[in-house]
């Protein structure tokens, strides 16, 4: 695989993430448990979507199509979004977007580290901006965590469940493919598999200090590499792309 | 009854380096930390701040109204506190 | 009895002399109550007025588009907080606020009330709500409530791009296709009465508005505003090249403004009544914003209890 096909594919890929997941955030908007938490919320949602922008335009230029920022975000069909599984999951309660956030930011966090050091001056550029902001993201997602680990009995149960059930998908996160490679080779990116221990470690210290059990390591879903979703991402483009679709070539 | 709701914080923000902090608003936060967190979200959105203070609103305590006359209109008569009190010749210079 | 007699003659002349009465001041108690009670609806109508809008964020059509929404909207929601603060310094806190909001004995502005239907609709919202909103707000930073004053001033800083992203998506509309320029003309046509309807009765038919006048909490008319916002609206309806939905709205040269229709108050008091298209939605989505957080909050409380109780015992 050439270089350039596979930067294009990690860009996306990080893009996607932030897309989808800040896409995502953003329907706390309105209806959060308290004011305070709606503002914080949709600032995290808002940096996550920045980033996707940054890395979008990035990789249209990659590509070198002319694809925009907005052909990337709404004009690809499902099998090429290329998001990890967890971040298109539903929002469900308070708790369960906590642990969804927590497991993806810890994640993001150690990812985007590595990259400030990348090869390429313009992911290491776009790493270095976003790395001050997924730092906060990380943090808050940690405090509730503690919150709701250490808070009430309702809550302890509510969310070890949240975090039982969002296990499962935490392996897709990590698997490597032929993209991943050439990145790495190619000093752009890290090798994923360096990075899982200190995911894991993090995570634990953390479970612990919110007195929740790790939950049990099993079968884990995977497939976002090549595009294969759950059922949850039909209807998120359905959302995302519904003007764009419905309006074909209209400037917005 | 316990109160169930968040306590009220009042939140100061250091515009920037060199200023001192001033009240930027309240805001609801279960303990210091959030409150901090919250403040920050809420109040330098707009690159406001580069420092925060948080105090729970309970913690402040202030002057009445009924006071104003014996705490600070006895001030108001005090001029030999200000510079023009004093008459020091123009070729002096500044001082 | 006497000492009451000079309170209110250091209230009255604060009034007269534009100085602001302050949370520990004394005040009249219909004083306190009325203030309290615009804090408090214009408190919800920023929080109530996320919901339409936010109808929109997962469709908004281009990045650029769902970012300044999205940060938009995070703007009403903190001024809801700025506003309940501004509310609770008067003795009532934001807990017992939203619980009046939710009971339905405490009301919102009823534009909220209507659906937003198209993503023109979105731009409709910001250049005429918005715009309507801010004509009432630039007037209440004068407002003699200290506290009020300061989230007013606070809250129109902010507000200064609101207006502009929906007059910029209604541009981008009207120099589109046909079809775009059709789905602006059609969200004006529903907005726009609506948007008059904001300013509240006439000042004739509205219970507080005198005695809020002859307090300084509000420093212009009902009347006065709605009749601001029809003259400096026009000229940007012009400039999209859409039709105001008003077929008497005419130049007046002698008078300096426009001359305009009607507006149909039965429908306007429906909407307050609760017959509006959402009115329901709006308080049900708040209302469950409100249980589903409840353990949320719960159980921050209960952390931060049991970290200081972990302190004490450090420090014991
Ligand atoms: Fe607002
Ligand atoms: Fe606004």
């Amino acid at each position: 695989m050439e270089q350039k096909e596979a930067l294009f594919n990690y860009l996306l890929r990080l893009g996607d993430n932030a897309a989808i997941l800040g896409h995502k955030l953003s329907e706390w908007c309105g209806h959060g448990p308290e004011l305070e938490e709606d503002i914080a919320v949709i600032n995290t949602a808002l940096d996550l979507l920045g980033h996707a922008r940054s890395l979008y335009m990035y990789a249209g230029e990659v590509e070198g199509k002319g694809r925009t920022e907005d052909d990337l975000a709404f004009l690809r069909i499902e099998r090429e979004y290329r998001n990890a599984l967890i971040c298109e999951l539903p929002n469900g309660h308070y708790g369960d977007t906590i642990a969804r956030q927590f497991l993806f930011d810890q994640f993001n966090y150690l990812l985007f580290s590595e990259l400030v050091n990348s090869k390429d001056e313009t992911v290491a550029a776009i790493a270095a901006k976003a790395i001050k902001e997924i730092r906060y993201h990380l943090r808050r997602s940690m405090e509730w965590t503690l919150r709701l680990g250490d808070g009430t009995e309702e809550s302890h149960k509510k969310i070890q469940e949240s975090f039982n059930d969002l296990w499962s998908y935490t392996g897709d996160l990590f698997v490597e493919d032929e993209s991943d490679a050439v990145i790495v080779a190619a000093g752009i990116g890290p090798d994923l598999n360096t990075i899982l221990p200190i995911w894991r470690e993090n995570v634990k210290a953390v479970l612990a200090e919110a007195t929740l059990e790790m939950p049990e390591d099993g079968w884990m879903h995977s497939g976002s590499k090549s595009g294969r979703h759950t059922e949850h991402m039909g209807h998120i483009l359905s959302e995302l792309q519904y003007m764009q679709r419905a309006y074909p070539g209209c400037e917005w | 009854m316990e109160r169930k709701d968040w306590p009220l914080w009042e939140v100061f923000v250091r515009s920037k380096a060199g200023l001192s902090h001033k009240h930027a608003g309240s805001l609801h936060a279960p303990d210091a930390e959030m409150a901090i967190s919250n403040a920050r979200d809420v109040y330098t959105r707009r690159n406001e701040g580069v420092s925060i203070w948080v105090v729970e609103s309970k913690h402040i305590h202030s002057t009445l109204e009924t006071d104003t006359e014996s705490m600070f209109d006895p001030n108001a008569d005090k001029i030999y506190r200000h510079p023009t009190f004093y008459d020091i010749p123009d070729e002096v210079g500044h001082m | 009895m006497s000492e009451e007699k000079d309170l209110q003659a250091i209230f009255d002349k604060k009034i007269e002399n534009e100085v602001k009465i302050e949370p520990k001041d004394w005040m009249p108690d219909a004083y306190r109550k009325n203030v309290l009670r615009q804090m408090a609806q214009h408190a919800h109508s920023e929080v109530v007025g996320m919901l339409p809008e936010g109808n929109w964020i997962a469709r908004a059509p281009s990045m650029r588009r769902k970012v300044a929404l999205l940060a938009k909207i995070q703007d009403e929601a903190g001024h809801g907080l700025y506003l309940y603060s501004a509310a609770e310094t008067l003795g009532k806190d934001r807990d017992t606020l939203v619980r009046e909001l939710l009971e339905g004995t405490a009301k919102y502005s009823s534009i909220f009330n209507y659906p937003a239907l198209t993503w023109a609709d979105i731009g409709a919202v910001g250049w005429l709500v918005d715009g309507a909103a801010i004509v009432n707000q630039i007037m209440l930073q004068k407002t003699s409530y200290g506290p009020y004053s300061r989230a007013m001033i606070r809250i129109c800083k902010e507000e200064s791009f609101h207006q502009r992203q929906g007059y910029e998506i209604m541009l981008t509309l009207c120099r589109g296709t046909d079809e775009q320029k059709a789905m602006a003309q059609d969200a004006l046509n529903r907005f726009w009465w609506p948007s008059l309807m904001m300013f509240g009765p006439s000042d004739k038919d509205s219970p507080h508005s005198a005695q809020s006048m002859a307090w300084k909490v509000k420093r212009m008319g009902n009347d006065d505003l709605r009749q601001k916002f029809i003259d400096q609206t026009v000229k940007q309806a012009d400039f999209l090249g859409l039709t105001i939905p008003d077929p008497e709205l005419k130049w007046n040269e002698e008078k300096g403004q426009y001359d305009w229709g009607q507006i149909d108050w039965e429908e306007f008091f429906n909407v307050i009544k609760g017959n509006g298209p959402c009115n329901k939605e709006r308080l049900a989505a708040r209302q469950a914003a409100y249980d589903n957080g409840a353990w949320v909050r719960e159980a921050a409380t209960a952390y931060a209890k049991k970290k200081a109780e972990r302190k004490d015992k450090e420090a014991a």
